[in-house]
Order: C-alpha cells, then structure tokens, then sequence
C-alpha cells in the first residue's frame, strides 16, 4: 500500500469513528439497530464469501455457525443470579449454571467453538468433492438447530434465553467489524489468500503448484465459521435473546444473496451488499404486512412475500447479472482518485473551474 | 539401460487401467539429472496419463514411481511437486481471471513458512517472505519477457504467451525436474524454433532435468538427448534420435495411425 493511500484509510476509519459517536449520542434507537445489523450481517457475509467466493467452496452452514456463537454468549453471559428465572421449566444443567464469563471471553470462545465444529464436518467433507460440502453443512445447520432445541438444560430448548446483557453496542459492534474487516482484507491480499484463490480457479492446477488443497480449503473454512460465530455472539448481544427459530436455513440464503448481489470474491461489493439488503429488508418489511388500498386488500401482501421478492431478487441476479454488482472487483483509492479527476476534468471541461 | 546407477525420475513397470483400458502398461523410463527426454508417440497413447502418473494425479495399478532416490508413488500431487517436480499442462491451466503476476506468485506459496495468522498479522517474517516472492516473481516476468503483461489477466494473453507464462509459473515452484506436455502445440515453425532454444536456455540456467511431451518432431529430435516412444500404452521403442527415428515399429505406428486417420 502507498503512503498517500494508507494515509486515506486512516483518515476514513477516524471518519468512522467520528460517525459511531455521533450515531450513538444523536440516532434514535431504531436507526441505531438497523445500523447494528447491518454491521453484523457484514461480518457474517463477508466471512462467508471468504469460504463461498474466496476459495470456491460451497458452504451453507453459516446459520450454524453463528447459533454456535449466539449461544455461547447466551447461554455464558447472563448473570447466575437471574438463570433460575430464565431457565423456569428446566434449571441449567448443574456443570455449567455457576459458570459466568464476560462477554468477550464468551465471544472469542463462539468463535473457537464454531472453528472446531467447522474443522469436525470439514476434515471427512473437504477430501470429497465440494458439492459434499453443501449437503453436509446444510444437514449441520439442520441439526445444530434440533440439538439447540432439545438440550433444554443448557440451551433452554425451544423458550429460547432472555436476559441476555444486551452489552454489544455500536461500538462493539463496529470495533469488531472492523476487526474482522481487516483481518478478512489482509488474509485475503497475503499469499494464503492467493492459495484460496488458485484453488477457486483450478483446483488441479493450484495442486500441481504444490498448494495443499485440504489444508488450505479447511483454513478457509475454519476461518469463515470463526467470524461467523464470533457475528452470532454480537446478535445474541444486541438482541437480549437468542432462540432456536432465529437460525432457521433462510438465514444462511440471506447471506448468499448478500454476497451473490455483491460479487462472489469482492469485499467492498458484500460490505456495500450488506447494508443494502439489510437496511433494504428492514424498509421492506410493509411487504409481510396485509395491505389494503381503498378498502380491497391486496392478495400478495402477507408474511413471507418479502422473502419472495427477495427470492426473485436472487434470480435475476444469477440469471443476468452473474458478477453481481462488483464480481471479483475491488474499490480501492486508485479508483475514487480517478473517479475524482474524471469529475474534475469534466467540469474543466465545460468551463466551470477555471 | 545407462551406466549412471541412480536416475532423477524412474517408473518402474508403471501400468494403469481406467476400466477395461490399459493406459499405460509396463512404462519403465529413466530420466537422469541433467538430461533432456522425450515421451513420444500417437494421440492417445498414454503420455499425458504417464506426466499425471508421475505427479502424482493418478495412482499406478501396478509399479512404482522413483523420484530422486525416493519412493514417491501414491503421493500427492502437491507434495510431489514440494519435493522439485513442476509441470506444465497439454491444455494450458492457468489461473484465468488472475493476473499474470498472481499467476507466479501463487506458485511461490508452497515455500512460504510463515502461518496463516502471521500472513495476515504481516509479521516481520512473512514481510521478509514476501519480497522474497516478489523479487523472485519479478525476475521470472523479466526474463521470460511477460513485464508488459504483468497486470493482465491470464486469459487475456496471446496463446504463445500463456505457454510462456505456464513454463514460468511452473518455475517458480523451484523444480529440479520440469515435465512439459507439449510445450509447441499450437505454435508455427518459428515460434517452435524460439521455444527450442528457451528450453536449453531455461535448462542451463536453472540446473533443470527435463521431461517433455512433443508432437513437433523437429523440436524433439533437436534438444532430447534420449526418446521413449509410447503406442496404446506400450513402449515400442527408445534410444536416441536416430534409433528411434529408422525403428521399423515406430515408423509402423506413426503410419498406422495416419492411415486410419
Ligand atoms: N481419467 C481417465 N479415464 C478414462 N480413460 C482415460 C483417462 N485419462 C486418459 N484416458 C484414456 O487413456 C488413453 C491415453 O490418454 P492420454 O491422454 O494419456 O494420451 P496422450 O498420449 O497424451 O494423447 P495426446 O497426444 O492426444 O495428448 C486414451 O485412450 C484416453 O482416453
Ligand atoms: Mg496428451
């Protein structure tokens, strides 16, 4: 990287600094959580398009992985005092009901958890060819939920757990993605993110230029389910409570769709995808509402129409605009600088600057 | 067949059935440091299964590949390839929508030592690494003249220029012994001519042992010092240039088929 253009980044991210400050002093709360979740589906998205778009794999485990980390801090950070009450039908199983960590042990912990699970279905899986992988994460996140549901003693099954401290936020929220942002970034520009992407290219010619498929498919993974659970331990804290209805499959198509409409293997195109799906789903939300006009009530508008928009969303992109909106492109500061002189030069042109 | 007692690459009665088809059988070659050979013969007589039986694509039904004194048979390609064996592909395999610089870099990746987490934290020794694989990246796009198309995409590369890239891309995996699967296909008698030359140039250069596919008979019968000759999977004959040339079986075998033809 350039001086100038670290100089710049640097400049940006006290920029976004300076906008978390005055989003958490000035923006009334419900801005502030869409704001939140956006964050959050960031990091989710991103983590995801590392395994999906990075490395080519085909992974639909993600709900999963972030139960995983919801639930740890769930189920670790709600104080011992309250649990009797959280846990009403069934008290906490007694290994675990005096055990209380604070939020970032718990955190960091979810995304371990989520890496180690990652590497027990990834090391039969990642031998095989990747449609394997698919079916396989898909029967996790599947089972991962029932487990959730059943294991009343620890999870609180189906009741869900509430109380949580809801202590993640804007700044928590948006330290750790850009964290992970960064993290994600620099992996992705040093040699093992070049590896990645060979592998994504052709698998036997990556091989036969000595990257070792399995170990570098499973770092990949590992990795996107780490950040994908240390992003569910950020949700369970901004929403007080996780249930096992909140990491149902349709949650791991919303990430696909963010990162297919941002470009499979861009970074800016799934943070910019990120906030526009997320806001854009939270602004769509009349869609599930019945609506009537003049008294006839329109037949399509009803719970679920959203995610049929959304549904049809993803077609057309797949159909017609397979690179989404960046492919595997990047926006960096070269390019703003260009778009920049062009604009420049444009008004030049047309006499307004002299 | 030589005196030298320890070849670089040796198959010993390598065979291999894709079903009810013997690809190879019994292929027993000898390559020695230093030396440059020929794998020739008809279309679809095995050749290309033999480079994947040595790289370690496919496993052998039967026999044993011997790679520097070591039994490499069964391993992985990409650890064959750690342990100094490079390749290039009959069908060009580049990384397509990557660009020429990515393209050699991502060879250099097997010699990285530093982790994941130091990669991406840029430790001081990944640092270190890394402008050892941009400098070494460097030299290869100069000398095998690609600087000008140092940022393009792979694909984007005129045909000539993208064997060219491959055979440097297979360089900087440090080999000791390169395979090329027809290196001259799809190249006009002059660009044949140059690829001849770059070859010895290449050889010399980089103390290279050189196992090479070939269709251009005048390529071969310049630069191999020995020729094996392959039809349906047999081994019909070798030697040098000019037994191999006047054999009756491959003079029958080359006919045979252009008479099917
Ligand atoms: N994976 C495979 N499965 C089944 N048959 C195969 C496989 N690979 C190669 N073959 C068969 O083995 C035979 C030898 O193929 P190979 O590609 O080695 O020929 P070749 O000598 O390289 O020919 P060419 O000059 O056309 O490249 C062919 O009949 C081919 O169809
Ligand atoms: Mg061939």
């Amino acid at each position: 990287m350039k001086k100038e253009d670290k100089i710049l980044s640097i400049i940006l991210i006290a920029g976004l600094f300076v906008f978390i400050a005055v989003a958490d002093k000035f923006f009334n709360l419900y801005v502030q959580r869409v704001l939140n979740l956006c964050a959050i589906y960031t990091i989710l998205a991103l983590s995801m398009n590392l395994i999906n778009g990075f490395t080519g794999l085909f992974s639909l485990g993600h709900a999963g992985f972030m139960a995983i980390g919801a639930y740890m801090v769930g189920i670790f950070t709600v104080p011992v005092e309250i649990r009797p009450m959280v846990y009403f039908m069934k008290p906490m199983h007694p290994a675990i009901a005096d055990i209380e960590m604070p939020f970032i042990v718990a955190l960091i912990l979810g995304g371990l958890l989520s890496a180690f699970i990652a590497f027990l279905i990834g090391a039969p899986v990642l031998r095989l060819r990747d449609d394997y992988l698919a079916i396989a994460t898909l029967g996790f996140s599947e089972i991962i939920r029932i487990v959730i549901t059943n294991a009343q003693s620890i999870t609180n099954g189906s009741l869900g757990i509430k109380n949580i401290p809801p202590v993640a936020n804007i700044w928590w929220i948006y330290i750790t993605m850009i964290i992970s942002i960064a993290f994600i970034v620099l992996l992705i520009n040093s040699s093992y993110g070049r590896a990645f992407k060979a592998i994504r290219e052709d698998e036997i010619a990556a091989e036969a230029m000595g990257i070792n498929l399995f170990k570098h498919k499973m770092m990949s993974f590992m990795i996107g389910a780490f950040f994908a659970g240390i992003g569910g331990g950020l949700y369970a804290a901004l929403l007080g409570t996780v249930d096992p209805k909140n990491f149902l499959f349709v949650l791991t198509y919303n990430f696909l769709l963010i990162i297919v409409l941002g470009g499979m293997g861009s970074v800016s195109g799934t943070i910019i995808s990120a906030y526009v799906v997320t806001a854009g789903q939270e602004w769509l939300r009349f869609l599930d509402e019945p609506l009537s006009i003049g008294g006839i009530a329109i037949p399509l508008f009803r719970p679920g129409f959203r995610m049929v928009i959304f549904s049809l969303l993803l077609m057309i992109i797949v159909l017609f605009y397979r690179d989404g909106l960046m492919g595997t492109r990047e926006i960096n500061w070269e390019m703003i600088k260009n778009f920049g002189k062009r604009f420049k030069l444009r008004r030049v042109k047309s006499g307004e600057v002299q | 067949m030589t005196t030298n007692s320890n070849p670089l690459l040796e198959t010993q009665e390598v065979t291999i059935k894709f079903g009810g088809l013997t690809a190879v059988n019994n292929l027993s070659i000898e390559v020695n440091k230093g030396e440059i050979v020929a794998l020739i013969g008809p279309n679809g007589a095995g050749k290309t299964t033999a480079f994947n039986i040595i790289t370690g694509v496919y496993a052998p039904t039967k026999g044993k590949v011997i790679y520097d004194g070591k039994d490499i048979t069964g391993l992985k390609p990409d650890q064959i390839t750690r342990m100094g064996v490079a390749r290039t592909f009959q069908n060009i395999r580049l990384f397509k929508k990557l660009s020429v610089w990515e393209n050699i870099m991502i060879a250099c990746h097997l010699r990285l030592q530093s982790n994941f987490a130091g990669a991406a934290l840029r430790f001081p020794k990944y640092r270190a690494e890394e402008k050892r694989m941009r400098e070494k990246v460097h030299r290869l796009i100069e000398e095998f003249g690609l600087s000008r198309y140092q940022d393009d995409q792979a694909s984007s590369l005129p045909y000539g220029v993208q064997r060219r890239l491959e055979i440097a891309r297979a360089l900087a995996t440090e080999p000791k012994l390169l395979l090329l699967d027809e290196p001259a296909a799809g190249m006009n008698p002059k660009e044949t001519e140059e690829l001849t030359h770059f070859i010895r140039e290449i050889k010399d250069k980089y103390d290279l042992t050189v196992l090479l596919i070939e269709h251009h008979m005048d390529l071969v019968m310049e630069i191999s010092q020995r020729i094996y000759v392959l039809d349906f999977g047999e081994t019909i004959a070798k030697g040098t240039a000019e037994e191999v040339q006047n054999d009756p079986k491959v003079i029958e075998a080359y006919l045979g088929v252009e008479e099917g033809a």
